[in-house]
């Protein structure tokens, strides 16, 4: 048997990344069950103010009351259908992000990784230019200036997220490209619309949903981070950000307020980067990194 | 006088999913001062496995076990690995495959072969160099002190290898293991490396055991040879008698497969071994070799007995010595 | 291996001059800049004011070549807001945002590596496992947050850092280490690769073979070849830091660039907001061209080639 041959085969599966694949489509899955379904089982309105229960603490700390679950906010709402309707933010955002980015993205890589030369050249250019911008200052100055709004959020963020699509677009279909059945069929007169098509479109479709995942991930993040600074989706709209942002005021004697939101974020960013590594060991093991 | 490799019973086993894969099933190796050996076989033999075995530079999962394994006076098995780091490159010393991918491509010629010396002796930096520099003369390399400040994809294929060799002698070894050390090169470097590998045994009275799966580099350069099949050995014994007089079917089908001008009539065609190597995973009944051996009979598949065909000469088999064909 | 170097340069400056142009588009974003500026209770004769006062009246493409030719000389014009020249506004943050970055990478750096390394030696074992989860934890981390609850524990709960400021080390310790785990997983795990790569390759082997120690093995000969593209890639995440600190430094209140982009932001000051987008920018690109020459420094057959 040779060398590598013997490796392969004493190289068992990480064990994690197979349990890691499962909790991640489960948190996902929890996560989209809530955000569609929440808002309509919890009792409270998520806007519904009510200063006279103001900062009532989580119904297990003493002080709390079994009305609200997780308490209130500093204005009376329940922290609990605020959170549950943060998650459906933070889901749209998610995926209108990445569709938007995904689009440009993969053009822009799939144009310069196929045609090649000039075209390449102009693309590798632009993705440069794309790293060179600082990412959250833009985005903050964009949302400044045009006014704050959920399409806002979700067109400054598509339009500034999509350089690893295009990176992987780019490397995926230039190898594809240079396969030997792709000159065949060139060399049988297929146009290249048709090999586009064809051949490197269903091809570069795995390794870009892995992206997908890893980019809904970022996108989420970088969403609660310009609302925690103000420049995010608006209020009164529950994003998990913004919802951190007004708890800082009281976190040094309500830690609580901040913890929850900040945890909901994690929890659920991690089951998408779970599930995008599962999903990279099952789709495209050859990128893993 | 002690012979300075004796290998008893040698296995190797390597769990994989499938179940206890095992490469190396019970190798007898003996070598003595000055003596080349070569052991033949074809890919998936076990030769590497089992030089990496004498080495104790086998994968982590894989487990090792012997009745002997002794370098010269040197008892191998009970050592850990800390003592095993202080015999390899001083008195037992390898040298591998591919010269283009075995040297370091950060450091270069001088400090990957004066840190040999100086891990294992107490050189200074300078006397370091200078015996570095004489060795690569020594190998053949012109101009070594340029050669020592330059780095290895600076070298061509063959004036790595050389360099390989300077590297592994250094300490001057007793053992030097080379497993297939000109399969990679041209044939005219192979010629060469074969070459110089005889003269500095010649020189330093070293023992060299020569794994190759190619017949006529065993035929040019050693003495002795075993053939080795499914991990175990088929047959050993002197070069010459072996090439004359195989007595193990495989070895036949081996030596039938190599055109040897005069003996192979034009348009005849070359022997071949029908069939594949048995997978190598659990037990085998028997002969490994009885799925393909054109005189395979009922008793193959109960233990083979190990057969003495003259000094020593031995190999594995129903067959009495001689004989070629099934008994009736 | 010098005609590389100049076509590094001649890209730097293409994309330094695509990031002067859009910097400037980006702040006309808002339409008339006039009325952004002159805020929602000016009247249209104060409109008009402030656009003859800041020279708005005057065509773009003119109004685009006065700020390139001015910002090539290192003039970026005066602030609305500060009343002080942009380019001294900057030079002072640059400092505290630069220390930070620093602190940010070195931590970074000195857990990654020896993570990195650890889980690559013992691979499949629990540190590999434990090693891989910390950077999953970092990925998913929202950095405004792990620095809130930094404060929290660090600042009051345990008393041991100071939660805002920048008048000792100590300030710089809790935003360094949020910034760091920006970074740690993406270094982990390229480390932790390159390792297990290096470590399977032939001339490992035959390091094993010649009797070397094996921390010699692993630290010498592995981590040298395994380093190259880590440290290369610890430049260009160092370039992200800067340009991302804006969120570390509203947190524990940082006066450095990215805060001063954030405040004239919210002023609209938009002479500061395209300058700062331009240096951070134009330093990222420098990062970049340095974290190519180290890679072709730290690799010999690149340097030779």
């Amino acid at each position: 048997m040779t060398d590598d041959a013997l490796r392969a085969t004493i190289a068992l599966p990480h064990r994690l990344r197979h349990g890691g694949f499962v909790v991640g489509a489960a948190i996902v899955g929890f996560v989209i069950v809530t955000a569609l379904v929440g808002p309509m089982l919890v009792p409270h309105d998520p806007f519904a103010q009510d200063l006279v229960n103001r900062l009532v603490p989580p119904m297990w700390t003493d002080g709390g009351s079994a009305g609200h679950v997780l308490g209130t906010d500093q204005v009376g709402r329940d922290y609990l259908a605020r959170l549950v309707y943060g998650a459906r933010i933070s889901l749209l955002i998610g995926l209108s992000t990445v569709l938007v980015s995904g689009l440009i993205g993969t053009t822009l890589g799939v144009a310069g990784g196929f045609f090649g030369g000039r075209v390449d050249d102009v693309v590798t250019f632009v993705i440069t230019c794309r790293l060179a911008v600082p990412l959250i200052l833009v985005a903050l100055a964009v949302v400044s200036l045009v006014g704050s709004s959920f399409l806002v959020v979700v067109v400054t963020l598509g339009l500034l997220l999509w350089e690893r699509f295009a990176v992987v677009a780019r490397a995926t279909s230039s190898q594809i490209r240079n396969l030997d059945y792709v000159a065949a069929a060139r060399a049988a007169g297929c146009s290249r619309g048709y090999i586009l098509l064809r051949e490197v479109l269903p091809n570069i479709l795995n390794p870009l949903i892995v992206v997908a995942t890893l980019e809904m991930a970022l996108a989420i993040l970088l969403e609660a981070a310009l609302s925690f600074l103000g420049l995010g989706v608006p209020p009164p709209l529950p994003s998990w950000g913004l919802m951190i942002a007004e708890a800082r005021d009281y976190m040094f004697f309500q830690a609580w307020v901040i913890v929850i939101p900040g945890l909901a974020l994690l929890v659920f960013v991690l089951g998408i980067n779970l599930l995008g590594d599962g999903l990279r060991d099952l789709l495209a093991p050859e990128s893993r990194a | 006088m002690t012979p300075i490799l004796t290998v008893e019973r040698l296995r190797v086993e390597i769990p994989v999913k499938a179940g206890l894969l095992r490469p190396v099933r019970g190798i007898d190796l003996a070598l003595s001062a000055g003596e080349t050996h070569g052991l033949v076989g074809e890919s998936g033999s076990g030769k590497s496995l089992t030089a990496l075995g004498i080495m104790g530079l086998l994968p982590r999962r894989a487990r090792r076990s012997a009745a002997q394994l002794r370098l010269g006076d040197l008892d191998l098995l009970p050592l850990g690995e800390r003592a095993m780091e202080d015999v390899r490159g001083d008195r037992l010393a390898m040298i591998f495959q591919e010269p283009m991918t075995s040297l370091n491509p950060a450091f270069t010629i001088g400090a990957q072969l004066t840190e040999t010396l100086r891990r294992h002796r107490r050189v200074s930096r300078r006397e370091a160099l200078e015996r570095a520099a004489a060795m690569l003369a020594r190998v053949g390399i012109s101009s070594p002190r340029t050669r020592l400040a330059q780095y290895p994809h600076q070298l061509s294929g063959g004036l790595r290898q050389r360099a390989m060799i300077a590297m592994a002698l250094l300490c001057e070894p007793r053992l030097l293991i080379a497993d297939e050390p000109t399969t990679a090169l041209d044939v005219t470097v192979q010629a060469q490396i074969l070459r110089l590998l005889a003269e500095l045994q010649r020189a330093m009275g070293l023992a060299i055991l020569l794994i190759t799966h190619d017949l006529s580099v065993v035929a040019r350069v050693a003495q002795c040879v075993s053939v080795m099949y499914a991990g175990e050995i088929v047959e050993t014994g002197a070069v010459a008698d072996v090439f004359a007089r195989p007595m193990h079917p495989y070895t036949r089908g081996l030596l039938s497969a190599v055109p040897v001008p005069g003996k192979v009539k034009r348009g005849e065609p070359l022997g071949t071994i029908a069939g594949v190597v048995p997978s190598l995973v659990g037990e085998i009944d028997g002969c490994a070799f009885r799925t393909r051996c054109p005189a395979a009979h009922d008793a193959c598949v109960r233990p083979v007995p190990v057969r003495t065909a003259g000094a020593g000469r031995r190999y594995r088999c129903h067959l009495s010595p001689g004989a070629t064909e099934a008994p009736p | 291996m010098l005609r590389f170097v100049i076509r590094r340069l001649v890209v730097a400056f293409l994309v330094a001059l695509t990031v002067l142009s859009l910097s400037f588009a980006l702040t006309r974003l808002a339409g008339d800049l006039a009325v952004a500026i002159a805020g929602p209770n000016a009247t249209a004769a104060d409109v008009d004011a402030v656009r003859l006062a800041y020279g708005l009246d005057r065509p773009v493409v003119a109004q685009f070549a006065d700020w390139a030719v001015r910002a090539a000389q290192g003039d970026f014009g005066q602030s609305f807001f500060f009343k002080e020249k942009v380019a001294t506004l900057i030079a002072d943050r640059l400092p505290i945002t630069g220390t930070l970055g620093l602190t940010g990478i070195v931590i970074a750096l000195a857990v990654a590596l020896p993570l990195g390394i650890l889980a690559a030696v013992k691979q499949n074992t629990w540190i590999d496992r434990a090693a891989t989860s910390i950077a999953l934890f970092g990925q998913a981390m929202p950095t405004f947050w792990f620095g809130l609850i930094l404060m929290i524990v660090f600042g009051l709960k345990l008393g041991w850092l100071p939660v805002s400021g920048t008048g000792s080390w100590q300030h710089y310790v809790m935003p360094g280490v949020v910034l760091a785990f920006t970074a740690i997983p993406a270094l982990m795990r390229l480390t932790r690769t390159g390792m297990i790569e290096v470590l399977a390759s032939d001339y490992i082997r035959t390091a094993r073979a010649k009797g070397l120690r094996a921390r010699t093995v692993v630290l010498r000969h592995a981590l040298r070849n395994a380093a190259i593209p880590v440290v290369s890639i610890a430049a260009v995440q160092l370039g992200f830091m800067l340009g991302g600190s804006v969120v570390i430094e509203q947190v524990f209140a940082l006066h450095g660039v990215g805060y001063l982009a954030w405040e004239s932001i919210s002023k609209n000051d938009y002479p500061v907001v395209q300058a700062v987008v331009l240096v951070l920018a134009c330093i990222y690109v420098l990062l970049t061209l340095f974290a190519d020459l180290l890679n072709a420094f730290l690799d010999p057959r690149l340097r030779t080639a």
